[in-house]
């Protein structure tokens, strides 16, 4: 059921807070042996109890998953990392206190890669989540766990982040509805800093109208937040239309290469043929900078990381090893506390930052992000929106990507609009190889109205 | 490109301690990764300014008024020593 169903549903006095929470415990019980979405539950009968008094707000007590790199007050925020393992936020994100403002409740923590680097969810400490459409594959990552937990059925929606792909490509390749605001509508007070420039919060839900509900509750501005925008919040589902005449929309080529393969381009075909039925004028463009976008986001994102995990120096949080010195005793907690991909993207943004070789990479970097920044203003002169795969491929075999350069060009499709800056949406878009393949839809900066209302007309002409 | 040296460098800026395996193995991707990205260079980006993510928002400021803060016990509660209400570290120096 969706959240909205599930809304009608108890407005209409045909189902109970109770009765949903119960149905969702059962598909927990049922699916988290072998999905593994959670690394902290709630106690449901505390949710039913607490849930009460919430039932005249717009979300009425109902339960929603947030990702475990989103500071909750009542359970541990661990970003899936021996690190944090014990740590226990003194302070809850904006993003969560907004959701508990409009009646919802915490329901669990849920599992991402360690920090949320990563495209999997294989590299988390506490061990993987699998896909509930096939649990020999990956469920994508980093918000693998908010995007499993909501394709089984345990949870009617969730928060996830997306540094340069990790909402978007874990909800395409679970089946499911996955939003990347506009850098800066939703503030990311509260989000454990991965890589402040690229950063966001964005939903994770069963369909376009519940993306929408979730985003009209967590967005606008947060004077706790110096880099919110000056938005102020804003019904997103008020205008939410299934209407696509007129719009014009863009299929970028770089976005539909032959390596693909005949079941993917077909659907991509599939798209544009729904797109003009529903009146919109499909056009090819062009977005040459988008092979550059790989090495820009890995040089840009690891140095911001590099920098803002150096928090972690066994003082503040939690963990320490001992050491005769402070600085012994910082290498030592940091050895043990970091992963492998977290201490491969700390020493590559350590080096590109460091003297010596800053023009060369993080500046550079720095440059070619501001022309992929172009490329899409040029191509929004033309188009409204911009259509395409998610990602290039359906979800993948565990261990299948060990190289990290295979691993990093999962997120192909997603890293470009990162670093502009701009909102994306992915949507279920078809199958390939029985497995669900993603749609996305990126749009100019703060068009979330228009990404949400074309992905609704794109949701219902699939289905 | 990426030898001993340069890997020595990274760890001590770093603050990470890697065992022989860990060293050779992150310095192994480190020189493929970074030659995979040596495709940036091919870009032209004279007079390129870098990319500024939000444009119009400039100098954020509040008012230098006080406001809630955690209290001295929540600050403290994540830290793995702690005495007289102060984070404990090890000595910076020997004596």
């Amino acid at each position: 059921m969706t959240l909205t169903e599930v809304r009608a549903g108890l407005a209409a006095h045909e189902l109970t807070r109770e009765e949903v929470i119960a149905a969702l415990w059962e598909r927990i019980a049922a699916c988290e042996p072998t999905v593994h979405a959670f690394l902290s539950l709630a106690d449901p009968d505390r949710l039913i109890a607490d849930g009460e008094p919430l039932s005249g707000l717009p979300l009425s007590g109902l339960p929603i998953a947030i990702k475990d790199n989103i500071c909750a007050r009542d359970l541990p925020t661990t970003c899936g990392s021996r690190m944090l393992q014990r740590f226990r936020s003194p302070y809850e994100a904006t993003a969560v206190a907004r959701l508990r403002s409009a009646g919802a409740q915490v329901q669990g923590k849920t599992n991402l890669d360690e920090f949320a680097m990563g495209s999997s969810t294989e590299h988390s400490a506490f061990g993987p989540t699998r896909n509930p459409h096939d649990p020999s594959r990956v469920p994508g990552g980093s918000s693998g766990g908010s995007a499993a937990a909501v394709a089984a059925g345990e949870a009617l929606a969730a928060l996830g982040s997306d540094t340069g792909g990790s909402v978007r490509q874990p909800a395409a390749l679970c089946g499911v509805v996955g939003l990347r605001p506009t850098y800066g509508l939703v503030s990311r007070y509260g989000l454990v800093a991965f890589a402040s420039s690229l950063d966001t919060i964005g939903p994770i839900a069963g369909c376009v109208r519940d993306a929408a509900l979730v985003l009209s509750l967590v967005a606008g501005h947060d004077p706790l937040d110096s880099t919110s925008l000056p938005v102020p919040p804003h019904d997103y589902t008020a205008d939410l239309r299934p209407d696509l005449r007129g719009v014009r929309i863009g299929v970028p080529k770089e976005y539909v290469p032959r390596e693909l393969g005949p079941e993917a381009l077909a659907l991509v075909e599939r798209w544009r043929e729904v797109a003009e039925e529903l009146g919109a004028k499909v056009m090819d463009i062009t977005l040459p900078t988008t092979e550059y976008a790989l090495p820009t986001y890995y040089l840009i994102a690891s140095a911001e990381a590099a920098a803002n995990l150096a928090r972690y120096d066994g003082v503040r949080y939690t963990l320490r090893e001992e050491g005769d010195r402070v600085g012994a005793m910082i290498a030592r907690t940091r050895a043990v506390g970091f992963g492998p991909e977290v201490k491969r993207r700390i020493a590559l943004g350590t080096f590109a930052l460091s003297a010596g070789y800053y023009d060369q990479y993080y500046g550079k970097a720095q440059r070619v992000r501001t022309l992929i920044a172009r490329d899409f203003a040029g191509a929004f002169a033309e188009v409204d929106l911009i259509l395409g795969p998610t990602s290039p491929t359906p979800a993948f075999r565990f261990g299948e990507k060990e190289d990290p350069i295979a691993m990093y060009l999962a997120d192909v499709f997603t890293l470009p609009s990162a670093l502009a800056g701009l909102p994306a949406i992915s949507i279920p878009g078809g199958t390939v190889g029985g497995l669900p393949f993603g749609l996305q839809l990126i749009g100019p900066r703060l068009s979330e109205e228009r990404v949400l209302s074309a992905a609704l007309a794109f949701e219902e002409a699939l289905n | 490109m990426i030898d001993e040296n340069v890997m020595a460098k990274v760890e001590a800026l770093a603050g990470l301690r890697l065992s022989p395996e860990e060293r050779e193995r992150l310095r192994a991707d480190l020189e493929r990764i970074l030659a995979y990205f040596q495709k940036l260079q091919e870009v032209p980006t004279e007079g390129v300014p870098p990319f500024s993510p939000l444009p119009e928002v400039r100098n954020v400021l509040r008012p230098d008024e006080p406001g809630p803060s955690l209290s001295q016990e929540e600050a403290l509660q994540n830290a793995p020593e702690k005495e007289d209400g102060f984070f404990s570290v090890p000595p910076l120096f020997s004596r």
